[in-house]
Parts: C-alpha cells; structure tokens; sequence
C-alpha cells in the first residue's frame, strides 16, 4: 500500500510544467470556434487555432520557450517563493495549491536570455498562478528584473497578463504599482528600451501600472485588456459590452496600443525592434 | 445621516440642545446638569470611538457630511482658483484641482471629490474618475513643478470608474501615467488619505513623499463588499474582511505602508470640520517644512527609497514555500 502511494507521489514530482496544462496525446477544443484539434499539432503551432486564430493562453516556461534563443536563458530568483503578510491561512491553501498545480514558486518567471541573438532581461507572468495577480513578490521580482536591466543596460521586454493586484497581501500589493513604476521611470532615464508585450488578460493594477508604461506597447490578438475586468463593468453599467469591447484590437483602435501582433510573427517583430535599437 | 453606533451620542447630544433651549426660554440654570451631560457625552464618544471596528472605520470613513476635497481646500487655504480639464478630452469633476495659499505659500492642490448628498454625488460621481480626471490631475501636477510649488493631493474615492467610457480612453493608462508622473515630480508631494482610499484610484495620487490618513481613513485594494464576494462569494460578509484586510490607518501605519495618522475631532471629521481641518493643516505644515528643506536630488532618492523598500524583505519570517 505504501509503496503504491510513493510510485505516484514519484511520478507527480517528475511531471514537467511545461508540457503539463496540455499533455501529449490529449484533443483541445478550441473555445472560440469549439474546434476539436490535436495538442501536440496545436503546440506547433504556437497554441494558435489553426481554424480561427484564437490564441490560447501560454504558460511563463512556453512562452519563453517559443520567445527566447534556445539554451540562452538564465533564470532570476527563481528561488524567490510568495510572503503572506497577514498570515492568512485561507491564502498560505491557496497558494500552496497554486503552486502545485502550476510548478512555479510565484506568478512571473525573469531573467535574461537573447531573442535572435539580442540580448534581454524579460519577465513573462503566469496566469495559472492565482490569474497572475500581483503580490509583493510578483512586483520584487519584476522591479528587480528593470533594476538588473538598467545595471546590466539591458533593454526590457515584459509580458504582461494579470488579473490585478493580489487582493490577500492588501496595500503591499497594491503599493507594487508605484514601485514598479518607479523602477521603470529610472530604467527609461538611462535611455533604455522597455517592450510591453499585453497578453490574454491584461487588467487591474499590472495594465494601470507597468503594463502601459512601454515605450513599446504591443499586443495579442484577442488579448482582453483594460483596467476594469468586463464583467465589473457589465454589472455597473447594467448592460451587456458589445462584442470586442476592450479586445487587444479595440485597444489599437482607440490609440492605447501600437501593434497588434500574431504570435507567430512576435519573435520577429521584438527581433526587429531590438534591431532598430541597437547602439553599435 | 447617523449610523447605529452613533446613535447614543447623537441622542445625548439632542438631549443637551434641549436642555439648552428649555433653560434659556424659562430663565433657569441649568448649567450644572448639563455640564455632567456634556461629559457624559464626551466619555461615550470615547468609549465608542476607542472601539471603532475596522468596519464601522469604513463607514466612517464613507459618511456623507465627511468634509470633502473642497471643503478642506476652503478651509485651509486662501485664494483658491479652480482649473478645469485636461487639454485633451473633457473635464472630470470627480476631480479638482487648482492653484491656492497655504500658511503663505503658493501650493497646486487636487483631489477626488465626493459630494454632501445624491445630487452632488451624481454630479461628482460618487469621487469615481475618469481618465480624463487623472490626466487633468497630471496636467496640474506638471504645471506645478515647472513653477516649483508643492503639490497637496486629497485621496477620498471608492476607486476609478468601471466603465466604457473609462475604458475607451484608457483607464489604465491615465493611472499608470499619473503614478509615474507624480513618482518624477521634482517638487514635494503629500499626499492625504481623507476618507476612502479605494484601490488604483486612489494610489494614482499616492505616489508622492507622504502618505498621511486621517483616522478613520481607509486605504484598500479593492472594498470589503469585493473582497468578500469575490474571495467568498458572500457580499454581506464585509466585516469579516474589513476586519483581515488591514485597511484601518492604524494597521497601515503599524507596518509603516504610510507615514503619518491625523487625529481627527472625538466622533469623527464629520462632528467638527473646523477642527477636523486645523489637525489636517497641522500635520500637512510639519511635512511640508520637511520636505521643502531637501535639495530635488536628496527628495526624488528619498522618494524613491520610501517605496523601494516596500518588498518582501520588509515582512521577515513570511516565506510559504
Ligand atoms: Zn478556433
């Protein structure tokens, strides 16, 4: 009896978190077409629909995966593990669980690594971490990553996606705006280059933070972003948004973000930008 | 508008205007009876106000004859003029704004404006801005650092409109824009936390030299009716959550998240606005001279410093993992 439960407990331990939301071998069906399509044919395709475009959620280690030069990244704090300020037992099971179900020790993975052979710092957050909201450690590691930047004149590439401040770390948390905020505006006096890359969802306290802070600013197709989320506002106004409303498109539309750019031509386009930048 | 636990000091009080107006007409002294009940009435406010919880602070803190941006600006400043808009879309009026005196000195003042009653609030919307209405806040900011005046930012909102309006202009980054914009000003920057500190909303004009809250101030990120639906799927339960939250000026202070508490007059603001007010400019004076002492080089890194530190390594002994 004892043995079996410790085969499974091994077997769990090696599971790998990349692969793991979707594993070999499973069908996914698409939520926007309701497509029915193979996981290993999707994952080629960079989680695209191939019938409709919708552009699936990444996890943190995927993105870096299809973003950065192969065997180019190092990791930064990877050690670092969430605080729980008020020691609230409701949130130390909540985040226990996020950690497990994730394979990450926080919400946002950084470091540095090259994109077509520029090199960069980035941080990627993780939305099967609590929605990738923002605590005090999801901001340490990111206020972090600008400061190694701007040490190392290094220029930014951030990839947002957020639910908003992490409601159980209170006034710490939402004190990781300003902090960010003041990374960046030190980071953007020594004249380097932040990319924000908005990602399905960008919302709350990271896009009225951070997030709308780039230089740059680009987005996913289809990406949800804003500062309210969609049903916060259905329920103030009492009326159902119109189909689109704050999608990564009606964002451009309406001059808050520069491009709008498919997943498969991201890596070329970051690539171009880093080009166009270059102080050789 | 009276809330239950104020109930027995406000009838206390009725009692001694009566008393009051009863010796006058008949020509008694009464002055002895109510003396006692003007003590009375004091060690209540005490009792009650020792023991506020965090939640009735919210209410408090939410009460509609609270004195507002205004009526602070009026109260502590001369020549007060009025600047609207943002050069770019509209003006907002759930925010002010504009140039005034305080204790002999040319300072830009802003706030989130709440009103007295229903119409005023619709008028203001409830303190709830637009983009627009930070952005005319930036605008104002910006024009004070260019003619070296301090800035007093008053915090008083439930938190920035959820809106299409709001998120067709940009929400998020009029937010982002005025947190950064007055993280970089090169002028002192106090801020005051007057009733409600209501998430984003409210830390857009919080990004200055100080933070300082009234007494029954709350500051939060996201109101206790959320956090306990969202968390709990219960709204009703939001005195457990105000209670957890660590929201109270108090607790805020205890983990040095702010820099100051302003007492306020026994029974709250809303009792006495005169002295509510004087307290108000007192601790406002005290930072200020402060603050106007330091070279723009010494401000900004100390600016800088003061939120730097707000990380992980600032609660010990906390890791999870
Ligand atoms: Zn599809």
């Amino acid at each position: 009896m004892l043995d079996i439960f410790k085969k499974q407990r091994q077997r769990y331990a090696t599971v790998n978190p990349v692969t793991r939301d979707i594993p070999d071998g499973l069908w996914v069906k698409c939520p926007r077409c309701h497509e029915i399509q193979y996981s290993g044919e999707l994952a080629k395709q960079l989680k695209v629909c191939a019938r409709c475009g919708y552009h699936f959620r990444l996890s943190a280690r995927e993105r870096l995966k299809i973003t950065i030069d192969e065997g180019t990244f190092i990791e930064w704090d990877g050690d670092m593990g969430p605080v729980n300020p008020f020691q609230n037992p409701e949130y130390g099971e909540k985040l226990a669980r996020a950690q497990q179900e994730s394979g990450l020790k926080e919400a946002v993975v950084t470091g540095e690594g090259d994109i077509a052979g520029h090199r960069v710092a980035v941080a990627v957050m993780d939305t099967r971490f609590m929605m990738a909201s923002m605590g005090t450690v999801v901001g340490e590691k990111i206020t972090r990553a600008i400061e190694r930047a701007r040490e190392k004149r290094l220029p930014l590439i951030i990839f947002s996606a957020s639910g908003g401040a992490r409601m159980q770390e209170g006034i710490f948390s939402l004190m990781q705006m300003t902090r960010t905020c003041a990374a960046l505006s030190f980071f953007s006096s020594a004249g380097l280059l932040y990319i924000s890359v908005l990602t399905d969802p960008t919302t709350g306290g990271v896009s009225a933070s951070f997030a709308f802070a780039g230089d740059i600013i680009l987005a996913e197709p289809g990406a949800l972003i804003g500062f309210a989320g969609p049903r916060v506002i259905e329920q103030t106004i009492r009326q159902k948004l119109p189909e689109g409303f704050q999608s990564a498109e009606f964002l451009r539309q309406h001059g808050f973000v520069d491009a709008v750019v498919p997943r498969p031509l991201l890596k070329k386009t970051l690539a171009q930008i880093l080009d166009l930048h270059r102080s050789d | 508008m009276v809330y239950d636990f104020e109930r027995p000091i406000v009838e206390l009080e009725e009692k001694i205007a009566e008393l009051q107006r009863f010796a006058g007409e008949k020509g008694i002294d009464l002055s002895k009876e109510i003396e006692n009940l003007e003590k009375k009435s004091r060690e209540l406010k005490e009792a009650i106000f020792s023991q506020l919880s965090p939640w009735q602070k919210v209410l408090i803190a939410r009460h509609p004859g609270r004195p507002n941006t205004l009526d602070y600006i009026k109260l502590l400043c001369t020549d007060f003029i009025e600047f609207h808009g943002d050069r770019c879309f509209g003006d907002d009026p759930a925010i002010v704004g504009g140039i005034a005196r305080f204790r002999g000195r040319a300072v830009t003042v802003i706030g989130h404006m709440k009103g007295h009653d229903t119409k005023e609030n619709l008028a203001r919307n409830f303190g709830m801005a637009h983009p627009e209405g930070y952005r005319k806040a930036l605008r104002l900011m910006q024009q004070a650092e260019k003619f070296k005046r301090p800035v007093l930012a008053f915090i008083d909102t439930p938190g920035a409109y959820p809106g299409m309006g709001a998120e067709e202009r940009g929400q998020a980054h009029a937010i982002s824009c005025c947190i950064t914009g007055m993280l970089t000003l090169r002028v002192p920057v106090i801020s005051v936390i007057l009733g409600e500190g209501g998430s984003g909303g409210a830390l857009a004009l919080a990004s200055g030299d100080r933070i300082l809250m009234q007494e029954y101030a709350v500051f939060s990120v996201i109101s206790p009716e959320a956090y306990a639906s969202i968390l709990w799927k219960d709204a009703t339960r939001c005195q457990d959550a105000a209670g957890i939250m660590k929201i109270t000026a108090q607790e805020l202070y205890a983990y040095q998240l702010i820099d100051g508490i302003i007492p306020e007059p026994l029974g709250g603001a809303h009792r006495d606005k005169n002295e509510a007010a004087r307290l108000v400019g007192e601790a406002i004076a005290h930072h200020l001279e402060e603050l106007v002492g330091y070279s723009v080089e010494e401000l900004l890194r100390r600016r800088f410093e003061r939120f730097r530190r707000i990380g992980p390594e600032y609660l010990p002994g906390n890791d999870v993992t």
